[in-house]
């Protein structure tokens, strides 16, 4: 550490930087983000990339955080037909790694640099992640069976067959068939990781968002 | 899907990576970009002023000229720059659309021009932001109502043959400025109205007396004469009555008018007149009646513009008039009980009762003061200047309010109802737009399965069905269909054939995955009637190893009593294969129509397929 002073004084800046932003965020809702050079350090993306990233974070939210109800808002516009605030919820949850209520850009970028550039144990931990509502550690079934619940209700009424009162909890239970080893009614991530590496489906689908940027 | 919202696109399929370990079928494959180019900087030069902005900003709204290959045309391979011989000034609002999402009206602009602009490139003027759509509106109605008027007059200037002779009737009773004998049936029709009233009035008169008795009126003396004229007045309004009844192209409508109304009540009093005796019992009755000749003078409005606007206004606001004779009401109720109390102890006092000291409130608040009713006690003198004063206010003080509110309100109704009537108008041709993409993705479910499956069996047999998608689109359809994967739903639509096909698609694209994942040994199974159809889920990929095989032949089932359609073949052989592979828990209900025929054919067609 003393050797690179440094080094030492630019990891702390960051934090001593969010810190202050944080308190900045909830006088004026107003959040600049980290330079492009951190950011391309932190994450996974290339500059271009985390440029377009940036530039349509920003037009959807010039104030530089999203709150929760925009972010219901953005999302449910890509599912008409269906309402998807409730996995919104549950995905604002997620992106939202700090819990301060608001996603800033920087957590918009971890979130997405896992989810396209990470490896397929960092996906699936923030899967589990996703699923792990309380994130206890654990996924109950009353976790997962709100998650169900919440996809399914993003398909709305008019579909085809029509949507059966269980198929969630239908659904819940393949799934903790699948995925539960010792059958002791949670799953824990290292029951999750290693069921999903062995179904081969799941592993291909990992890979289907590979070019989404 | 709006602007920004585009740029979430990538978000939202990201995040889609949180279904995949609860899905229990492969996920469909994504659309290549095909078009891998680096997001770009392109010149529009606009007569000159040259705008640049991102290629993608302009993709946002593919169905737009600058959004579309359509701006292709007018590339200048010289200066690699799109040049477009318009407006620079109503282009600024056209690509801030773009940039922003909302599409601004600047007020400066003359509305005809900004709708042509708006026209040439592509845009709905129903997206007009909320901020500057009313006055898009409103000068859009001016124009509206100048080009009428202007076709109007043309149209008064030639004749018009085509029109039949009952049209033509009731243009003149509209319009008298439509021709000569429109103007001069106008004029009668007036002079008549106005004879009328003066009759009805000049009868009360009183007229010289007879020697021997007292003065008469002159309605009976010379009752033959004034007779004759009423008569003669009666049977012009008949006659015109008759005529617009006639005339009228909706005869039920007519018949409810105000107007309409007001000539039946103006000339029924005659004809019951004629059909009574001169009964003594009745004939006061009767005299009540004539009261309803005065009626007459509203015909008048149709020849008056101004009292067709004071009739409108004043309906307009009556709930203002309602509101000043309610408080008027009560006011007086208030200082008439006070007075009656207060007068109670006078001698010889007129104010008898309540009721009866209504008057003298009345008479005081608005400042007649006839002096036929005055109080004599001191709290009653008291309590009556209180009145007066009061009455000034009452009266005066909401005059103006009523007046000014008479404006205000006329117009803010009229505005009101405007919105209203343009608000459900406007969102739902908005709604169109925007859940095109989601109904496109049902529509292109079918097309996109289709030209995969051309592509697949290589049959140069049709073109691509249905519009090209953008990248953009076709990427959300993906992101949906991926949702429909994970949940084992699927979109409904409202073409029933269309449904049954999809669900067609979809069993067989499960179905097509089942075979894969469970056992590969049954290789040619897929035995799919040839043209039109979806025979292949978009996976080449998994399907190469075992379905490679493709045989054109149609299947022919055996007990099959169905008609040979071929998408009923389908649908059975779908079904058979439902029944024949194992079940997961995916809640998709067996076809009812033919699951009985495919228990019985099951073992059948397997046998058949090993072949």
């Amino acid at each position: 550490m003393k050797l690179l002073p440094c080094s030492a004084a630019k990891t702390s800046s960051p934090a001593v930087q969010s810190n202050v932003e944080d308190e900045l965020e909830m006088a004026t809702v107003r959040h600049r983000p980290e330079a492009l050079e951190l950011l391309e350090a932190q994450s996974k993306f290339t500059k271009k990339e985390l440029q377009i990233l940036y530039r349509g974070f920003k037009n959807e939210c010039p104030s530089g955080v999203v709150n929760e109800e925009t972010f219901k808002e953005i999302y449910s516009q890509f599912f008409p037909q269906g309402d998807s605030t409730t996995y919104a919820h549950f995905l604002f949850n997620a992106f939202d790694t700090d819990h301060n209520g608001a996603v800033s850009f920087e957590d918009f970028i971890k979130g997405l640099s896992i989810l396209l550039r990470g490896t397929v144990q960092e996906k699936l931990n923030w899967a589990f992640n996703l699923y792990d509502i309380n994130k206890d550690g654990y996924i109950t079934k009353e976790e997962m069976l709100d998650i169900m619940k919440a996809i399914y209700d993003m398909m709305g009424k008019c579909t085809y067959p029509v949507l059966k009162e269980d198929a969630p909890r239908q659904h819940v239970e393949t799934f903790f068939q699948k995925m539960d080893k010792n059958k002791d009614g949670v799953v824990t991530i290292d029951e999750f990781i290693e069921s999903c590496q062995k179904d081969e489906n799941i592993m291909r689908s990992m890979q289907l968002f590979e070019n989404v940027i | 899907m709006a602007a920004g919202v585009a740029a979430w696109l990538p978000f939202a399929r990201a995040a889609a990576i949180g279904w995949m370990p609860v899905a229990n079928c492969p996920m469909p494959l994504a659309p290549a970009d095909k078009s891998k180019r680096q997001d770009e900087l392109i010149v529009l030069n606009v007569s000159g002023r040259r705008f640049q902005t991102w290629r993608t900003t302009l993709e946002r709204y593919p169905d737009t000229l600058l959004g579309s290959t359509e701006k292709e045309f007018f590339f200048n391979e010289d200066t690699k720059e799109y040049f477009f011989d318009r407006d620079p000034e109503v282009f600024r609002c056209v690509l801030n659309f773009y940039r922003t999402g909302k599409l601004h009206y600047p007020r400066y602009e003359c509305i005809s021009a900004y709708d042509d602009e708006l026209a040439f490139y592509g845009i709905l003027p129903e997206i007009i932001g909320d901020c500057c759509y009313e006055e898009y509106k409103d000068r859009k109605r001016e124009n509206a109502e100048r080009l009428m008027d202007d076709n109007d007059s043309e149209n008064n200037q030639e004749s018009m043959p085509s029109l039949s002779f009952r049209q033509t009737m009731w243009r003149a009773f509209e319009n008298p400025h439509t021709s000569t004998l429109a103007l001069v049936f106008y004029y009668v029709t007036g002079f008549f109205i106005a004879v009328s009233v003066i009759t009805n009035v000049v009868e009360t008169v009183p007229c010289g007396t007879v020697p021997g008795s007292k003065e008469l009126p002159c309605g009976e003396r010379y009752s033959v004469a004034f007779f004759c004229l009423d008569t003669a007045c009666v049977m012009i309004f008949t006659v015109e009555y008759l005529l617009r009844l006639f005339a009228a192209p909706s005869r039920y409508r007519f018949i409810r008018s105000v107007m309409s109304i007001i000539d039946v009540v103006a000339i029924m009093p005659y004809y019951i007149g004629l059909v009574m005796t001169n009964n003594e019992d009745v004939s006061g009755a009767f005299v009540t009646l004539r009261v309803f000749r005065v009626f007459r003078i509203f015909k008048f409005s149709r020849h008056s513009q101004g009292l067709r606007i004071l009739g409108y206004t004043l309906k307009s606001c009556a709930s203002e008039l309602g509101f000043l004779l309610f408080s008027l009401t009560m006011a007086i109720i208030i200082f008439a009980t006070v007075m009656f109390y207060a007068e109670k102890g006078s001698s010889a006092s007129k104010f008898t009762s309540i009721p009866a000291s209504f008057w003298y409130t009345i008479v005081t608040m608005t400042t007649l003061g006839y002096g036929d009713m005055v109080p004599k006690t001191i709290a009653g003198k008291i309590f009556g200047s209180i009145c007066s004063l009061s009455g000034v206010l009452v009266i005066a003080l909401p005059v103006p309010v009523i007046v000014s509110n008479f404006s205000r309100i006329y117009h803010q109704n009229q505005r009101a109802d405007k919105r209203r009537a343009q608000k459900k108008a406007r969102l739902a041709r908005i709604r169109v737009a925007k859940t095109g993409s989601s109904n496109a993705y049902l529509h292109s479910k079918r097309n996109g399965l289709l030209t995969e499956a051309l592509e697949l069996m290589g049959t140069p047999e049709e073109e691509h069905m249905g519009k090209t998608t953008s990248l953009i689109e076709s990427q959300h359809h993906h992101l949906l269909h991926c949702l429909e994967k994970t949940t084992g739903l699927s979109y409904l639509v409202d073409d029933p054939l269309l449904s049954v096909r999809t669900s067609t698609i979809k069993n067989h694209e499960f179905i097509d995955e089942q075979m894969f994942e469970q056992n590969c040994m049954e290789s040619s199974m897929q035995n799919y009637p040839s043209t039109r159809s979806p025979s292949l889920s978009s996976h080449p990929g998994l399907t190469t190893t075992c379905c490679s095989r493709r045989s054109k032949k149609t299947t022919h089932l055996p007990n099959s009593n169905l008609p040979a359609t071929r998408l009923r073949s389908m649908q059975e052989l779908s079904t058979i294969h439902i029944q024949g592979s194992e079940q997961p828990s995916l809640t998709t209900r067996p076809l009812p129509t033919t699951s009985n025929e495919s228990q019985g054919i099951q073992g059948k067609t397997k046998v058949k397929c090993h072949k």
